[in-house]
């Protein structure tokens, strides 16, 4: 059981950087970021000048291009912004309360209760559109992490190998069912398809305001859980003994990852590899403090996932690739260099 | 452990070690096993009584009974088995060489490579039957090594393996997904069905020629299992009871990927089965380690049932592997926590 059974070093144990370098990685990852985001309003298959694009921004008229922009790429922007920030929090909290550097909100079961769900919705109930089953998504996405947090508890608390245990049967037990619906009904099979590759392509904005507050709870539920979490990388004894509630602060960090990793899925499907590698990165950038990994995970995510979504329109112009594709091939390299240089923190 | 009663057999420099709780076993499920398969030649949109599926195997029946018998419902009964068993002892072999129960063929993305294989032949090459096992036994393979090759650096170590495992099987399941969006929905749900594993249309060409690989390499990985259960113990352990480290291991590997490789070129992945049945088999023989006799049994054991209930107890015909995901899923779950919370 090598593979679980990985833990983090505590907070003292490596040489983290300095508060000024964390503060110029932060402002370094912030320009980053909005470069990446009118890269992404900028870039499609179609070339618009940035003169049309600022004004589609600020001097609204019906040209075909400004509708382009404001009608698609803004909103696929703002979409892969939201969800790019939900499963890279999601993704640096799941591997804090599993201590497992490997862990992924999909290894609690969120892609696979998503997935389910939406496959019931469209092959049993007849859903077509992505605003009635985006729905479903939530809903399994969080029926099935508080089922795998309850599978996972045992007499004495929660245990970090069995609650990822818990995901991956409960992932493969919903996974062979979903497949048995889809395959015995074209329909599902063929609006699963698309779905199962994870995009932020044609989502409207509408799908995001209702989201919206979710992620935002999530967020401050996070940030509340980050100091007792760091407490906790140690044991829970130790945690116990500086008034920390190991159990409390688990079922805060469980039910913050279960609304971000929700609500991302939601609207984007499965997204491979984004929460599993931004927390990496950012603690090989800030140490393992786990208040600078969740920041920086919050504003790496989504770089990623536009730089992906980017990536993606470029390659096969004018076709696309969808971004849950692009970022399963920049996520598996990184991976493996990581693995093999043994620089993966607390690998 | 206290001690066992062990039955020992030589003849020669050969000596066979029997245990006398494995040999119980076995025979218990092999018992099981022939249960299951007069149940699964009887059952179908034709009825049959037990005594005309007896009589029919041992050739005492002509006419439409012998056809249903023994064209029809005999050979996908018989690969059931014989994959099955191939599997287990696939898994088994895997579980010792990483001595991790969770590692299995699937680790090290074979499944994925093959059936990205077989995708790019159905999907953009429109090959025929032939070209489709081809593909898929070169696509596992070639995944097979890869992975072992990126995970290679001074020596192989089971936990590099595995996570070089589940990346690259990242990338090839994306590589799938993109394949099956792209493709008709027509072509793209037959490639889903090949891709979930389904013994729909075996036919005896398959199970002789697939039957006789997997007896050839039951027998090497037999031939193997004494220096295996000598690498359990560590690498410096078995090399000074004069194993040979690294030459055994490799043809370990080899035996348990072209195990998988000839079951899944027939039938596509089945998935779990060889996850699941060397846990079982250790269990129910109660060894400290992996054993791969009960594991074949347990595998023939859970592919037949699970094929079966996949055709017959579905209420519409399904293929084998979705079942062997749910019911392996679930059973490995009750295993594994109810080991867990013991441990707690």
């Amino acid at each position: 059981m090598t593979i679980l059974a990985q833990r983090h070093d505590g907070p003292d144990a490596t040489t983290a950087p300095g508060p000024r370098r964390r503060l110029l990685g932060l402002v370094t990852a912030l320009l980053v970021l909005s470069a990446l985001l009118v890269l992404s309003v900028m870039i499609g298959s179609t070339e618009i000048s940035p003169s049309v694009v600022w004004d589609a921004l600020f001097h609204p008229s019906a040209d075909i291009d400004q509708f382009a922009i404001r009608d698609y790429r803004l909103p696929r922007t703002l979409v892969g912004l939201a969800v790019g920030v939900a499963l890279g929090l999601s993704g640096a909290l799941i591997q804090a309360i599993t201590r497992n550097p490997l862990a992924d909100p999909g290894v609690l079961g969120v892609h696979a209760g998503a997935s389910f769900a939406v496959t019931v919705a469209v092959g049993v109930l007849g859903i077509t559109d992505i605003q009635g089953y985006m729905w479903f998504a939530f809903a399994g996405a969080l029926v099935v992490t508080l089922m795998v947090l309850a599978l996972g508890s045992t007499r004495q608390g929660q245990s970090p190998v069995v609650m990822v245990l818990a995901g991956v049967c409960v992932g493969a037990v919903l996974g062979g069912a979903r497949e048995a619906i889809q395959l015995t009904d074209p329909e599902a099979f063929d609006a699963m398809r698309s779905w199962n590759a994870g995009s932020i392509v044609g989502r409207p904005l509408d799908l995001l305001w209702p989201i919206l507050p979710l992620l935002a709870v999530a967020l401050v539920l996070a940030l509340v859980v980050s100091g007792p979490l760091n407490a906790m990388a140690l044991g829970d004894d130790l945690a116990t003994a500086q008034g920390v509630h190991p159990a409390r602060t688990r079922i805060l960090a469980v039910v913050a990852l279960t609304l971000l990793a929700g609500g991302a899925t939601a609207i984007a499907g499965p997204v491979a590899f984004v929460g599993l590698m931004v927390p990496h990165v950012a603690r090989w950038l800030v140490g393992p403090h786990q208040r600078w990994i969740f920041v920086y995970s919050i504003l790496l995510a989504p770089s990623l996932l536009l730089a992906s979504d980017i990536i993606g329109r470029i390659v096969m112009r004018p076709g696309e690739i969808p971004v849950g594709i692009v970022t399963a091939f920049i996520g598996a390299p990184v991976l493996i260099v990581l693995v093999r240089r043994n620089k993966a923190s607390g690998l | 452990m206290t001690a066992r009663s062990v039955l020992v057999l030589r003849r020669r420099r050969v000596a066979v070690r029997l245990e006398w709780r494995s040999l119980l076993v076995c025979t218990v499920l092999a018992i099981a096993v022939m249960s299951v398969a007069v149940l699964a030649l009887m059952t179908g949109s034709y009825q049959l009584g037990p005594d005309q599926v007896v009589s029919a195997l041992a050739g005492g029946e002509t006419g439409l009974v012998h056809t249903i018998v023994v064209e029809w419902r005999l050979p996908r009964v018989t690969a059931a088995v014989v994959f099955g068993a191939a599997l287990g002892v696939s898994g088994a072999v895997f579980q010792s060489l990483l001595r991790n129960p969770l590692a299995d063929p699937g680790i090290i993305g074979f499944s994925q490579g093959s059936f990205t294989g077989a995708l790019i032949v159905i999907l953009v090459v429109n090959g025929t039957y032939l070209q489709l096992v081809g593909g898929a036994l070169v696509g596992g393979m070639a995944t097979a090594v890869v992975v072992y090759l990126l995970a290679y650096r001074r020596g192989m170590q089971g936990f590099r393996l595995i996570v070089v495992g589940i990346g690259v099987s990242a990338m090839l399941e994306s590589i799938n997904t993109w394949l099956i969006l792209k493709a008709d929905l027509e072509e793209a749900m037959a490639a889903a069905v090949w891709g979930a594993g389904s013994l729909n249309g075996v036919s005896w060409g398959q199970v002789v020629v697939g039957g006789a690989c997997i007896a050839v390499l039951l027998l090497l990985a037999a031939s193997l299992s004494r220096p295996m259960r000598q690498l359990e113990l560590g690498d410096a352990a078995a090399a000074s009871h004069g194993v040979r480290v690294s030459p055994t291991r490799l043809g370990l590997i080899v035996v348990g990927v072209a195990l998988t490789a000839t079951v899944t070129a027939a039938s596509g992945p089945i998935a779990f089965i060889s996850l699941v049945a060397p846990q079982i088999a250790r269990r129910l023989a109660r060894t400290a380690g992996i054993t791969l006799a009960p594991a074949a049994f347990v595998g023939a054991l859970l592919c037949l049932t699970a094929d079966y209930l996949a055709q017959h107890v579905a209420p519409t015909p399904l293929p084998v592997g979705l079942i062997t995901v749910i019911l392996g899923g679930g059973y490995l779950g009750w295993l594994l926590f109810g080991e867990a919370r013991r441990r707690l």
